[in-house]
C-alpha cells in the first residue's frame, strides 16, 4: 500500500528487534472475543487512478450551477483569489497541529495573530479568538458567554431573522443546561427587528443577551444602535451575528454601535461553498470580557534572547486545564480556514474589501430593481440591505421550480422556515454574478 | 521588535514582518473592476450605516502577500516534513490526492442550498461514507455533522441527555476516568451533568469493581477512551460496559484512539452506545494548524432517533435531506458538517480498503512498541502492560540531572522531530506521550530513538545545554508567562500600543 513504508522484510526485521514473532502477537491482550469479530468488510483498497475515477464520477453527479446559482441564506458565492488556495495547500500549513511547540510553530502563530488582528478590525472590538467551527456554532458559543457574564438571567432573546439553522444550533446547545431559554423576537414590516415585540419581552424576567443579525438573514441591517440602547437599558448584552462577512466591508462595524460580542460566518473570506463546510466562526468581544471568552488565542510575547514571538495563552479558560469548569469544550479552532481567511483579508485589503462590498450591495441593487421591473417581484422588506433580499411574487415556489428547469437556482424559498412568506424567495448577489447572469435570473422569473 | 534585516535570519529561515508593517497607501492584492453604470445608478447603502475606514487592514500586492505567508509556512513544522509524535493526535500520513478530489469543482462549489437533486452526488458520498464507518466502529447508525471531536463527543452527550429525558429518568452525573482528556469533562459540563471521577487503577486501566462502587442510577453515562490515553487497552471495557449498562446508564466512548483498533476490536462490541470519529486522525485529513476537523457520531440503534438533523435519506429514486425526526436533538452546525473533510476521509478509506485499514492499524501498533521497546532502557516507562498504538514514558530519570520533560521535548526540536505530547495524561508525572502512526518507517523510528539517547546523554553531560535548548530554532523559548499575565491579542500601531 502506497501510504504504507513497511515491507515485509522491514515487519520482521522490526518484529524480531522487539521479540515477537507475528503482528498478532502485539494484540494478542485484547479479548479474544473482540479481536474474533473485528474484522472490516469493505472493498479491497484502490490505486490512486481508481480513486480519482469514483470521486471524479460522485464530483460530476453534483450540479453547482454557479453562476446561475443565486442562493445565500448562509453560504455566499464569492470568487476565490488563487493566492488564497496556493497558501493552505502548503504542507507546512495543512498538516501541521495545533501549535503546542511554539518555536516551531511561528508560521501557524503569526497567522493567527494577524487574523485576530483583522477580525478585530472588521468588528470595531478588542480582541478576537482564533476562530470557531462556524458562524452556527460561535453565535451559540456567543450565547454560552452571555450567560457566564450575566449569571442571574434565565433568558435569552434571539431575532427570529437569525438564519433559522444558526437559531436551531444555539436551542441545542441550550437544551439541558438549565433555567436557561432562548425565546424569539419577531421582525417588523420592514424587516427589522420588532421594536415593540422587544420592548415586552425585555419587561419580563432579566435577560442576558439580545442576539441579531447584521445583516438578518433576509440581508437586512439592523439599526444596532435603537436595539444596543435597549440593551442597555435591560443591562443585556448586545450580540450581533454576520452571517455574511463580506458586509463588515461596508457596514458600520458592530462594535461601534453598541456590540459587545460580534460573532459571524467567515466562509466569504476565500473558502469555497464545499457544500457547506468547512467555514470559519468568527468570534470578537470587549477587552474586559477576555477571560470568560471561549476558543483559543494567540499572543504576541518574547523568547529568552528578546526577540519577538508567537504563543497560544490564557488557556485556563480552556478544556485541557478547566476540565470541566472551562468556558467552553472546543479544543482546536477551524486553523487552516482562518488562515484563508487572513490571506483573503490581506489580499484584498483596505481599499479592496471596500470595493468588493460596496459592488456587491450596490449590483444586488440592480437584480432587485431588475426583479421588480422586468418579473412583477416586489421586495418584502423596507429596511436597506446588503447583498441579500427577500422578494415576494405570486405563486413563488411553483416560479422557483420553473427557473430549476433552465438551470436557475432563483434563491431559496422563505416558506419552509418562514409559513408567513409563503410566497417570499431569498436571493442573493455577488460579484460572481455577471449582469448577465442577472438577466437569466429575470427571464426565468417571468411569470 | 520587528526589522527585516539579515542579522534576524538564520540560514535559510527568512524574516518577516506582520503584515501590517509591510505595504504602502493604495496598494491592493485583488482587482476590483469598476462598476457598471447600472450599479452606480442605483441607490447605494445609506451613509448613516457604513463604515469610515477599513485603516487597519494591510495595503499589499499579490506577490507580497505570497511571499510573507510562504516564508510564515517555513517556520513551521508539519506532519509532512518533520515526524510528528504528538500522541493522541495521530499525525499520520495525509495523501495529497484526497486535498486535489476535494477541490473538484462539483464539491467545492456546490452550494449547501441546492436542491437535492443537484448535490446527488455529495448526498451520496455521505450516505456511503456512514455506511463505512458504521461498518469500522460496529455502530448502527452515523451523523456526519459534528465539526470536530469536541463538537462530537457534545453532540453524543446530547442525545445520552435526550435518550433518559424521553425515559422520564433525567440522570445527573458522568463519570470520567481520570486519565482523560479535557474535553470529556468540559463536554458533559455543557450538558448540564456533574462529573465524578473515576480513579485509574494500578496497571494504569480502569478497575471494574472501582466503577461498581461509583455506578448508580444517577449516572447518565460513563466516558471511556479505549485504548486509554497511557495507549493501554481497557481489557474489562466489556465488564465494565455491562456493569454500567445494568444501572440503566449509557456508555459513551471516545473514538480519539481508533487508529488503535480497525480490525482489531469494534466499540460498538465493547457496549458502546456512542461513539465519535476523529476523521482527523483516524481517517487521515489534514489537522490544519488546528482544524478543520470532522468528528461525526455514531451509536446503535436504540439512539439513531436523536441523531442531529439533517439526515440523508433514501428515497425510492434518490438522495434526500430529512429533517422528520421529531426525537432528534437538533442542529449542531450550520449546514452538514465539514463537508470537505467528509470528501478526504472517504477518499482515504477508498484508497485503503478494509485490508488496509486493519494493516495501517497493525503497523501503528508496531510502530509504538518498537519505539516502546528502544527507549524503555533510556526512559522510565511506569505502566509496563502491552501497548497499542502509542506509549507514554515519563521523566523520573531525569530528575537527578535536573532535566525535565520540557527540556526533552524543546531539545528534540533541535534534531529536527516535533515534540511528543507533554505532561498529559495527568495521571503520568511529566509525562511524554509518544505515537508514531503507521507512516513513519523503520529508518525514522531509529533516528528518533537514536536522538532520544543523545538526549540522555546530554542530560548527564551538558544538562544546562538542555534546559536551554532549542538552540537552532527560529525563536528560542518563548515568555509563555508574559503573554499570560499582559496578553497582547492583536496588532497596534506604535502610537495606540505605547
Amino acid at each position: 500500500m502506497r501510504y504504507l513504508p513497511h515491507t515485509d522484510a522491514d515487519v520482521q526485521s522490526m518484529l524480531r528487534s522487539i521479540g515477537h514473532e507475528a503482528l498478532g502477537d502485539l494484540v494478542a491482550h485484547v479479548p479474544a472475543d473482540l479481536r474474533r469479530r473485528a474484522a472490516i468488510e469493505l472493498e479491497a483498497g484502490r490505486s490512486e487512478p481508481e480513486v480519482l475515477e469514483r470521486l471524479t464520477a460522485l464530483a460530476s453527479e453534483n450540479r453547482p450551477l454557479e453562476k446561475t446559482c443565486f442562493a445565500g441564506a448562509g453560504a455566499y458565492p464569492h470568487h476565490v483569489p488563487a493566492a488564497v488556495d496556493t497558501v493552505i495547500s502548503r504542507s507546512e500549513f495543512a498538516t501541521a497541529y495545533t501549535p503546542y511547540q511554539p518555536e516551531v510553530s511561528q508560521g501557524t502563530l503569526q497567522a493567527i495573530f494577524e487574523f485576530q488582528t483583522m477580525v478585530t478590525a472588521l468588528f470595531g472590538l478588542e480582541v478576537a479568538n482564533a476562530s470557531m467551527y462556524d458562524g452556527a456554532s460561535a453565535t451559540a458559543e456567543a450565547v454560552l458567554m452571555a450567560r457566564r457574564l450575566r449569571p442571574k438571567a434565565g433568558r435569552v432573546l434571539l431575532a427570529a431573522s437569525l438564519p433559522p439553522a444558526y437559531r436551531q444550533v444555539v436551542r441545542t446547545y441550550l437544551e439541558g443546561i438549565g433555567d436557561f431559554v432562548a425565546e424569539d423576537v419577531s421582525f417588523g414590516p420592514d424587516g427589522r427587528v420588532d421594536s415593540a415585540a422587544l420592548d415586552r419581552a425585555l419587561a419580563g424576567a432579566p435577560v442576558a443577551a439580545i442576539v441579531v443579525g447584521y445583516p438578518s438573514y433576509f440581508g437586512v441591517i439592523e439599526d444596532l444602535r435603537a436595539v444596543g440602547e435597549r440593551a442597555r437599558g435591560a443591562d443585556a448584552l448586545l450580540v450581533t451575528v454576520t452571517p455574511e462577512g463580506m458586509a463588515l466591508g461596508l457596514l458600520r462595524e458592530p462594535g461601534a454601535v453598541g456590540a459587545d460580542i460580534a460573532v459571524g460566518e467567515g466562509q466569504s473570506f476565500g473558502l469555497g461553498l464545499s457544500f457547506g463546510g468547512p467555514y470559519l466562526g468568527l468570534f470578537a468581544t470587549r477587552e474586559r470580557f477576555v477571560r470568560s471568552m471561549p476558543g483559543r488565542l494567540v499572543s504576541e510575547t518574547i523568547d529568552d534572547r528578546g526577540r519577538r514571538g508567537f504563543v497560544l495563552t490564557l488557556a485556563t479558560r480552556e478544556q485541557h486545564i478547566r476540565r470541566e469548569r472551562a468556558t467552553s469544550n472546543i479544543c482546536t479552532n477551524q486553523g487552516l480556514c482562518a488562515l484563508a481567511a487572513t490571506v483573503y483579508l490581506a489580499l484584498a485589503g483596505r481599499t479592496g474589501l471596500r470595493a468588493l462590498a460596496d459592488r456587491n450591495a450596490r449590483r444586488a441593487r440592480h437584480a432587485l430593481r431588475r426583479l421588480c421591473d422586468g418579473a412583477g417581484a416586489q421586495p418584502v422588506f423596507a429596511a436597506p440591505f446588503f447583498n441579500e433580499f427577500a422578494i415576494r411574487l405570486p405563486a413563488a415556489r411553483r416560479r422557483w421550480e420553473r427557473a430549476l428547469a433552465v438551470d436557475v437556482i432563483a434563491g431559496v424559498p422563505l416558506g419552509d422556515a418562514y409559513p408567513e412568506l409563503e410566497d417570499a424567495l431569498l436571493l442573493c448577489v455577488t460579484e460572481v454574478h455577471a449582469l448577465s447572469d442577472i438577466e437569466r435570473l429575470v427571464e426565468a422569473l417571468r411569470p | 521588535m520587528s526589522g527585516v534585516g539579515p542579522e534576524r535570519n538564520r540560514g535559510i529561515s527568512l524574516a518577516e514582518p506582520l503584515l501590517f508593517e509591510r505595504g504602502s497607501a493604495g496598494r491592493v492584492g485583488i482587482d476590483v473592476p469598476p462598476l457598471d453604470r447600472v450599479e452606480r445608478e442605483v441607490e447605494p447603502v445609506p451613509a448613516e450605516l457604513c463604515r469610515d475606514d477599513l485603516e487597519s487592514l494591510p495595503e499589499l500586492s499579490e506577490p507580497e502577500v505570497l511571499r510573507h505567508f510562504l516564508r510564515l509556512s517555513q517556520w513551521n513544522f508539519s506532519a509532512a516534513t518533520n515526524f510528528y509524535p504528538l500522541g493522541s493526535c495521530t499525525m499520520k500520513y495525509n495523501p495529497v490526492l484526497d486535498e486535489q478530489v476535494a477541490r473538484l469543482p462539483g464539491f467545492a462549489r456546490l452550494h449547501p442550498a441546492v436542491p437535492d437533486a443537484f448535490a446527488q452526488g455529495a448526498l451520496g458520498l455521505m450516505a456511503e461514507l456512514e455506511r463505512m464507518l458504521a461498518e469500522v466502529s460496529g455502530m448502527d447508525a452515523i451523523s456526519l455533522q459534528p465539526a470536530a471531536g469536541a463538537q462530537g463527543e457534545l453532540t453524543g452527550m446530547k442525545m445520552i441527555r435526550a435518550y433518559h429525558a424521553e425515559r422520564g429518568d433525567p440522570r445527573r452525573t458522568v463519570l470520567i476516568p481520570e486519565s482523560a482528556h479535557g474535553t470529556n469533562p468540559a463536554s458533559s459540563a455543557l450538558c448540564g451533568y456533574q462529573v465524578v471521577p473515576v480513579p485509574s487503577g494500578r496497571e494504569g486501566m480502569i478497575d471494574p469493581a472501582a466503577v461498581a462502587k461509583l455506578a448508580d442510577e444517577r449516572v447518565a453515562a460513563i466516558m471511556i477512551t479505549n485504548p486509554n490515553t497511557l495507549g493501554l487497552f481497557e481489557k474489562d471495557i466489556v465488564r465494565i460496559t455491562e456493569i454500567v449498562h445494568a444501572k440503566g446508564a449509557q456508555v459513551y466512548l471516545d473514538g480519539a484512539n481508533l487508529n488503535a483498533l480497525l480490525g482489531v476490536a469494534k466499540p460498538g462490541h465493547m457496549g458502546a452506545d456512542v461513539l465519535q470519529f476523529n476523521l482527523h486522525k483516524t481517517f487521515s485529513t489534514p489537522h490544519g494548524g488546528g482544524g478543520p476537523g470532522a468528528g461525526p457520531v455514531g451509536v446503535r440503534q436504540h439512539l439513531a432517533d436523536y441523531l442531529p438533523t439533517p439526515r440523508v435519506v433514501r428515497t425510492e429514486h434518490a438522495w434526500t435531506r430529512s429533517d422528520a425526526a421529531p426525537k432528534s436533538i437538533g442542529r449542531v452546525h450550520g449546514f452538514f458538517g465539514n463537508f470537505g473533510m467528509l470528501v478526504r476521509a472517504y477518499a482515504y478509506i477508498l484508497a485503503l480498503g478494509g485490508d488496509g485499514l486493519e494493516r495501517a492499524t497493525a503497523l501503528a501498533i508496531l510502530n509504538a512498541n518498537y519505539l516502546r521497546h528502544h527507549l524503555e532502557d533510556a526512559f522510565e516507562l511506569p505502566y509496563r502492560e502491552p501497548c497499542l498504538h502509542e506509549c507514554v514514558f515519563s521523566d523520573r530519570r531525569l530528575e537527578p540531572f535536573g532535566v525535565r520533560t520540557l527540556d526533552v521535548a524543546k531539545r528534540l526540536l533541535d534534531y529536527g522531530f516535533y515534540a511528543p505530547t507533554i505532561y498529559f495524561p495527568l495521571v503520568v508525572s511529566g509525562a511524554m506521550m509518544i505515537e508514531p502512526t503507521e507512516s513513519e518507517s523503520r529508518e525514522t523510528l531509529d533516528e528518533f530513538i537514536a536522538a532520544m539517547h543523545t538526549i540522555v546523554a546530554e542530560a548527564r553531560e551538558d544538562a544546562e545545554r538542555l534546559k536551554a535548548a532549542p538552540h537552532l530554532t527560529r525563536v528560542s523559548r518563548l515568555d509563555e508567562v508574559r503573554a499570560a499575565r499582559h496578553p497582547v491579542l492583536r496588532w497596534r500601531p506604535r502610537s495606540e500600543s505605547a
